[in-house]
C-alpha cells in the first residue's frame, strides 16, 4: 500500500515537473495552448465540483468565465490590479451562483439545469448589449498581463507560470476541500440525498454551496482566459462554452479529483493534434468522444478505476482460490 | 529572446533567399481563417477564393518563377483559437499573414503579426482596425469608414430622405455599418426613426417590419447578410413597404436576388466589391470559381482571391521575395489591372493599409443588377 | 392592433415548428431518459438528405419519401442502437454529452461534405401570400401551421385513442409494470425513436425552405426546443406543443414590443418564471424521477 502510495506521488512529481521544464523550449503557440489547457482545467474543476461531487448540472460554467473575463478585461484596462479583479470575479460569481441556486433548488433537483441554461443564454445578452460596460460585440482589446511581485509577464512563457501556479493553488484549494467535512457532505448528498437529509445535513444548502464554489472557479478561470488571449468579446462565452466545460468534466471523469485535468487535455488539446487532417479535425474529434464515452460512460478515470476494481477483485478471487486449494489440499 | 528571435528569422531571409537563387522554392503562406463557427460561410469562402488564386497563379508559373503554397487553419470563429492559431502560423515564419475575416479575430492577432514584421491581409471591415497605426495590417475590401460615407451621400442627395430606419444583424460587421452610418446620418441631420438589431440566421422578420412600418421612414438601411437580407426583403413587400431599401453589397446581391425573387426589385445599394460587378475580369473570375466550386461566391471570395493577387504584385514589384520589405512595399503602391489582371480592378494602398477603388450604386431591376452610378476612385 | 395580428400569425407558425421538435425531444425523454442535444442537428439534417437525393436525379416528392426513410434509419433506429442502447444504463448524463458530441459531428459533415453556403430548397407550399380579413399573409406560414397541427394531432390521435399508444404510454409511465402485463416495452421505445426521426424530417421539410439548407440551422433550433420542452413541462406531449406554440409568439411580441436586442431573453426569463412559480411546467405533472 505504501509503495503505491509512493509510486502515485513520485508520479505526480515528475507531472509537475514536466508541466514546469518542458514548456521551456516550447514555442509561443505550444504555450498559448498548454496555457488554455490550465485555465479550462479550472474551470471544469469548478464544474467537477457542482456535478461531480454534488450532483447537481450546470449548464452556466461558460457564462460564469465571462464574468470573470469581462470583470478583469474591465477592471485591468482601467488600470487596478489583476489580483483585485480576481477577488471581485469570485464574489461576484459566488453571489450570483447563490441567487440562481437558492430558488432553483428549492423546487426539484434538475431544475438547476433549466436555470443555468437560461442564465446563460441571458448573460451573453448582456454582454453583447451592454455596450456602455462591455464594448459590447467589438469587445475589449489590449487587455493588459499582469505583473506578479513586480516581475511582468508579457511574455508567453512567464503568462504560462501564472496559469500553471493559479492552476496549482486552486487544485490544493478543491482537494484540501473536498477532504474537509464540506467535501463529505457534498459526496454524501450525491451518493444518497434522502440520507444525507435523514442525517441531519441540510441539504440544500450544501448543495449551494457546491455550486456557488463550482461558479467562482469558472470566474477564477476567467480572469486568467481575458489576459491569456488580451482580448475579451462575448462570443467565446457562448452557451457552447458551458457544453465544452461539460463535456470535459464528463470526458475526464466526473466526481474524480484528476477528472478535469484529463478531460480539459482532451477538449483543448485533441482537436489541435486532429488538426493535420484539415477540414475533418472536429468530425474526428466528436467521433473519439463519442466512441470513448460509448467505451466508458465514465470517462478515462473510469477506466482506470474499472482497471484497478478489476484487478482488486482478481487478486481477491486468486487469493481466494489459493486459500480454497490449500483448504482442501488439506487433510 | 527577442535578439535570439530576430538573429533566427534574419538567418531564416538569408537562407530562404540562398534557396531561391537555386532551387525556386515555394513560397509559404499561412492562412487562418473562420471555417468552422459562426463564420464558416465567410471564411470558407475566402479559403476557397485564395486556393483559386494560387492554383492559378502556379499553373502559369508561381511568383518570380516560384510556387505559392498555403496552410490553411480554422479559428473557429473564435478570438482566442484565431491567436493560437495565428501563433503557430507565425511560428513557422509565413512569407505573408492571410486572416482572419472576422474583426475581433483580426484585432487581437494583428498585434502578433506586428511583432512578428510579417504583413497580414486580412477580411475584417471595421472603421477602427487601421486606425491603430499598425504598420503591417491590410484590408481586401473597403472599410466601413469609407463604405457608409458614400450610402449616406446617396441616401441624402439623392433620396433626400429625412428620416431612415436602419435593420442591423448584431454582429462585428452589422453593427460597425451601424455605428458608421449612424455617424453620417447625424452630420446629415437625417433622423434614425427606427433602430433594429437582428440576429445572425434570424428566419422571422414580422416583428421587426412591423417596427418599420410604425415609424414611417423615409428610407430603410438595410445591413445583414444575404440569407437574413432575401427573408426582410420578402416581409416588407408582404406588409407594403414601399419606401426606398438601401444598402451595401450584401442586399443587392446575385444571391439575394435568387432567394427573394420579385421582393428584391428596387433595393438599391453600395457596392464595392461584387461578383456581380459590370467589369470583364470580374466576370471571368465568377465563372471560374463557379467551375471548381459549384456556387456563386459573395465578397469574401473575392476578398480571398484578392489577397493573393496582393502578394504576387507586390513581391513582383520589389523583385524578390522579401517579408520584411513586403509592407513597406504594399503601402503607397497601386496595383493596375492592366498590369496584374488578377486585382481586376485598379487598387491603390494607403500608409494605413487602406484600399482604395471604384464602388458602384446599384439598383435591382426586374432582378438585374443596374448601376446607377459609377463611384470613382478618390485619389485619382 | 392590426400588426399585432400579423405577428401572432408569424409568431404561431414559427412556434408550430418549435412544437413539433420540442414534441419529439419530450418522447425521447419519456420513455428513454434521452436528454438529445443534437436535436436541432436532427432537423437540418433531413433536408441535406433529400438534397442529395435529388442532386442524383430523383424528382422532389421521390426525395422527400427517402429522406424520411433514411431519417428513420439513421436518426430513428441507428440513433437508438448505435448510441442509446449502449450508454443508457449508465445514467443521462453521459448519453446527453455523446449527443452533443453527435450535434457537433453531424453539423461538420453538413458542412464537410456537402457546403457551408445556404443552399436553397424547394417548398412543399406554394409560395406568394393570401389576404385574409384584409391582412396580407404568407402562404407558407399559414401551411406550415397547418401541417404542424395536423401532425400534433396525428400524434396526439395515436397516443390516446389507440391500443399502440397506450402501450407506449404505458412503457414510458413504468416499464417495470408494463413488461409484467405483456407490452412489449423495448419495441414501444424504438418506436418513439422513429416517431421522433419522422418528426424531425417533417420540420425539416417545413423549415428548410424558409431557412435555407444550412450546416448551422440546428443551433438556434435546438435551443428553441428544448426551451419550449422545459417551458411546457417536458414530460407531456400536449405541453411541448403549448411551450413551442408560445415561444414562437412571446419572441415576436417581445421583438415588436420590448426589444430586438433583447428578443430572446424574454422566452428565458418567463422559463425561469415558470420554474419558480410553476416548477412541473405549464401543462406537466409533478415528476418523481429525478435526473
Amino acid at each position: 500500500m505504501t509503495a503505491a502510495k509512493t509510486l502515485k506521488i513520485g508520479f505526480g512529481i515528475v507531472v509537475i515537473a514536466a508541466l514546469i521544464i518542458v514548456p521551456m523550449n516550447f514555442n509561443r503557440y505550444g504555450l498559448f495552448i498548454l496555457s488554455q489547457w490550465a485555465v479550462m482545467t479550472i474551470a471544469a474543476m469548478g464544474l467537477n465540483l457542482t456535478l461531480g461531487y454534488a450532483g447537481q448540472v450546470s449548464l452556466a460554467q461558460g457564462a460564469f468565465v465571462g464574468i470573470g473575463a469581462y470583470t478583469a478585461a474591465i477592471m485591468t484596462s482601467s488600470g487596478l490590479p489583476l489580483i483585485g479583479a480576481l477577488g471581485v470575479a469570485i464574489v461576484l460569481c459566488f453571489a450570483i451562483g447563490w441567487i440562481l441556486g437558492y430558488p432553483a433548488l428549492r423546487v426539484q433537483h434538475h431544475y438547476l439545469a433549466f436555470v443555468t441554461l437560461a442564465f446563460s443564454t441571458l448573460a451573453f445578452l448582456v454582454f453583447r448589449n451592454e455596450d456602455w460596460l462591455t464594448k459590447g460585440i467589438y469587445g475589449i482589446s489590449n487587455i493588459p498581463r499582469p505583473e506578479i511581485f513586480g516581475y511582468p509577464t508579457r511574455r508567453p512563457l512567464p503568462f504560462y507560470y501564472v496559469c500553471l501556479g493559479s492552476l496549482g493553488i486552486v487544485s490544493l484549494a478543491v482537494w484540501w476541500l473536498i477532504r474537509s467535512p464540506w467535501g463529505r457532505a457534498f459526496i454524501a448528498l450525491r451518493e444518497n440525498p434522502v440520507r444525507a437529509l435523514s442525517l441531519g445535513i441540510d441539504t440544500r444548502r450544501y448543495t449551494l454551496m457546491a455550486f456557488a464554489i463550482g461558479s467562482a472557479l469558472g470566474g477564477v478561470a476567467g480572469t486568467l482566459y481575458a489576459p491569456l488571449t488580451q482580448y475579451v468579446d462575448p462570443v467565446p462565452f457562448h452557451l457552447s462554452l458551458s457544453l465544452d466545460l461539460l463535456m470535459m468534466v464528463i470526458v475526464g471523469g466526473s466526481g474524480f479529483f484528476f477528472g478535469p485535468f484529463l478531460g480539459a487535455m482532451i477538449a483543448v488539446l485533441l482537436p489541435e493534434w486532429l488538426r493535420f487532417t484539415q477540414g475533418y479535425y472536429l468530425m474526428l474529434y466528436a467521433i473519439a468522444v463519442i466512441l470513448l464515452l460509448i467505451y466508458s460512460p465514465t470517462g478515462i478515470l473510469g477506466i482506470l478505476d474499472r482497471y484497478i476494481s478489476e484487478r482488486r477483485t482478481k487478486a481477491a478471487s486468486a487469493l481466494r482460490a489459493v486459500a480454497k486449494a490449500k483448504l482442501e489440499t488439506a487433510p | 529572446m527577442k535578439p535570439v528571435f530576430l538573429a533566427s528569422a534574419l538567418l531564416a531571409t538569408v537562407l530562404t533567399g540562398a534557396a531561391i537563387a537555386q532551387s525556386g522554392a515555394p513560397i509559404k503562406l499561412a492562412n487562418v481563417a473562420e471555417l468552422s463557427g459562426g463564420g464558416a460561410t465567410v471564411g470558407t469562402n475566402w479559403k476557397n477564393g485564395i486556393d483559386l488564386a494560387i492554383e492559378e497563379i502556379n499553373s502559369k508559373g508561381g511568383v518570380l518563377g516560384r510556387k505559392l503554397e498555403v496552410t490553411h487553419a480554422d479559428s473557429q470563429s473564435n478570438p482566442g483559437v484565431a491567436r493560437a492559431q495565428v501563433q503557430k502560423a507565425l511560428d513557422a515564419e509565413p512569407y505573408v499573414l492571410l486572416g482572419p475575416g472576422y474583426s475581433g479575430s483580426v484585432k487581437v492577432t494583428a498585434p502578433l503579426a506586428a511583432e512578428a514584421g510579417i504583413a497580414q491581409i486580412m477580411g475584417g471591415e471595421a472603421a477602427e482596425l487601421t486606425t491603430t497605426g499598425n504598420k503591417f495590417l491590410f484590408r481586401t475590401s473597403f472599410g466601413q469608414q469609407s463604405s457608409m460615407p458614400k450610402v449616406a451621400k446617396y441616401i441624402n442627395d439623392e433620396l433626400k430622405a429625412k428620416s431612415v430606419a436602419i435593420v442591423w444583424v448584431n454582429n462585428d460587421f452589422g453593427k460597425g455599418g451601424r455605428d458608421s452610418i449612424s455617424k453620417e446620418f447625424a452630420k446629415y441631420n437625417i433622423k434614425v426613426a427606427a433602430d433594429l438589431s437582428t440576429e445572425a440566421g434570424q428566419a422571422d422578420f414580422a416583428a421587426d417590419v412591423s417596427k418599420i412600418k410604425a415609424a414611417a421612414p423615409d428610407a430603410v438601411f438595410v445591413y445583414v447578410n444575404e440569407e437574413e437580407s432575401a427573408r426582410i426583403l420578402k416581409e416588407l413587400k408582404r406588409q407594403g413597404i414601399t419606401v426606398p431599401l438601401v444598402g451595401e453589397t450584401t442586399l443587392v446581391g446575385q444571391k439575394v436576388v435568387e432567394l427573394a425573387g420579385d421582393a428584391a426589385n428596387g433595393a438599391r445599394g453600395h457596392v464595392g466589391l461584387t461578383t456581380d460587378a459590370p467589369v470583364e475580369l470580374i466576370k471571368a473570375f465568377r465563372d471560374k470559381f463557379v467551375k471548381k466550386y459549384n456556387y456563386v461566391p459573395d465578397h469574401n471570395g473575392l476578398k480571398g482571391w484578392l489577397a493573393i493577387y496582393m502578394i504576387k504584385a507586390t513581391t513582383e514589384k520589389m523583385g524578390k521575395v522579401d517579408s520584411k520589405g513586403f509592407a513597406d512595399a504594399l503601402h503607397g503602391f497601386t496595383i493596375t489591372a492592366a498590369k496584374e489582371p488578377g486585382i481586376l480592378m485598379d487598387a491603390t494602398f494607403d500608409a494605413n493599409g487602406d484600399i482604395d477603388r471604384q464602388g458602384f450604386l446599384v439598383e435591382i431591376v426586374e432582378g438585374k443588377q443596374v448601376v446607377k452610378q459609377v463611384l470613382p476612385k478618390l485619389g485619382n | 392592433m392590426s400588426n399585432l395580428l400579423d405577428l401572432l400569425i408569424a409568431g404561431l407558425a414559427t412556434g408550430a415548428i418549435y412544437a413539433i421538435v420540442a414534441v419529439g425531444f419530450t418522447l425521447l425523454w419519456q420513455t428513454s431518459q434521452t436528454i438529445n442535444f443534437a436535436q436541432g442537428e436532427f432537423v437540418m439534417l433531413p433536408a441535406f438528405l433529400m438534397l442529395a437525393v435529388m442532386h442524383a436525379g430523383a424528382p422532389f416528392w421521390l426525395a422527400i419519401l427517402i429522406g424520411i426513410a433514411l431519417s428513420l434509419l439513421l436518426l430513428g433506429l441507428g440513433f437508438k442502437m448505435l448510441l442509446v442502447d449502449p450508454m443508457l444504463r449508465h445514467g443521462v448524463l453521459p448519453l446527453a454529452i455523446a449527443t452533443m458530441a453527435l450535434a457537433i459531428g453531424i453539423k461538420e459533415a453538413a458542412k464537410q461534405f456537402w457546403s457551408a453556403e445556404a443552399s436553397p430548397f424547394p417548398s412543399i407550399i406554394p409560395g406568394g401570400d393570401v389576404t385574409i380579413f384584409g391582412r396580407v399573409v404568407a402562404l407558407q406560414s399559414i401551411g406550415v401551421l397547418v401541417l404542424a397541427i395536423l401532425a400534433v394531432l396525428g400524434l396526439t390521435t395515436l397516443l390516446n385513442r389507440t391500443s399502440i399508444g397506450h402501450q407506449m404510454q404505458a412503457a414510458a409511465q413504468n416499464p417495470t409494470v408494463a413488461r409484467i402485463i405483456g407490452v412489449p416495452v423495448e419495441r414501444m421505445i424504438l418506436l418513439t425513436f422513429l416517431i421522433n426521426a419522422f418528426l424531425v424530417a417533417l420540420a425539416s421539410l417545413l423549415i428548410t425552405p424558409i431557412y435555407l439548407a444550412k450546416f448551422s440551422n440546428g443551433e438556434v433550433l435546438g435551443q428553441a426546443a428544448f426551451i419550449a420542452a422545459i417551458v411546457g413541462g417536458f414530460n407531456q406531449v400536449r405541453g411541448a406543443i403549448a411551450g413551442g406554440l408560445l415561444i414562437g409568439v412571446v419572441d415576436n411580441l417581445s421583438a415588436a414590443y420590448v426589444s430586438t436586442q433583447y428578443r430572446a431573453a424574454v422566452p428565458l426569463v418567463l422559463l425561469i418564471a415558470i420554474i419558480l412559480f410553476r416548477p412541473q411546467g405549464m401543462l406537466g405533472r409533478p415528476e418523481e424521477r429525478t435526473v
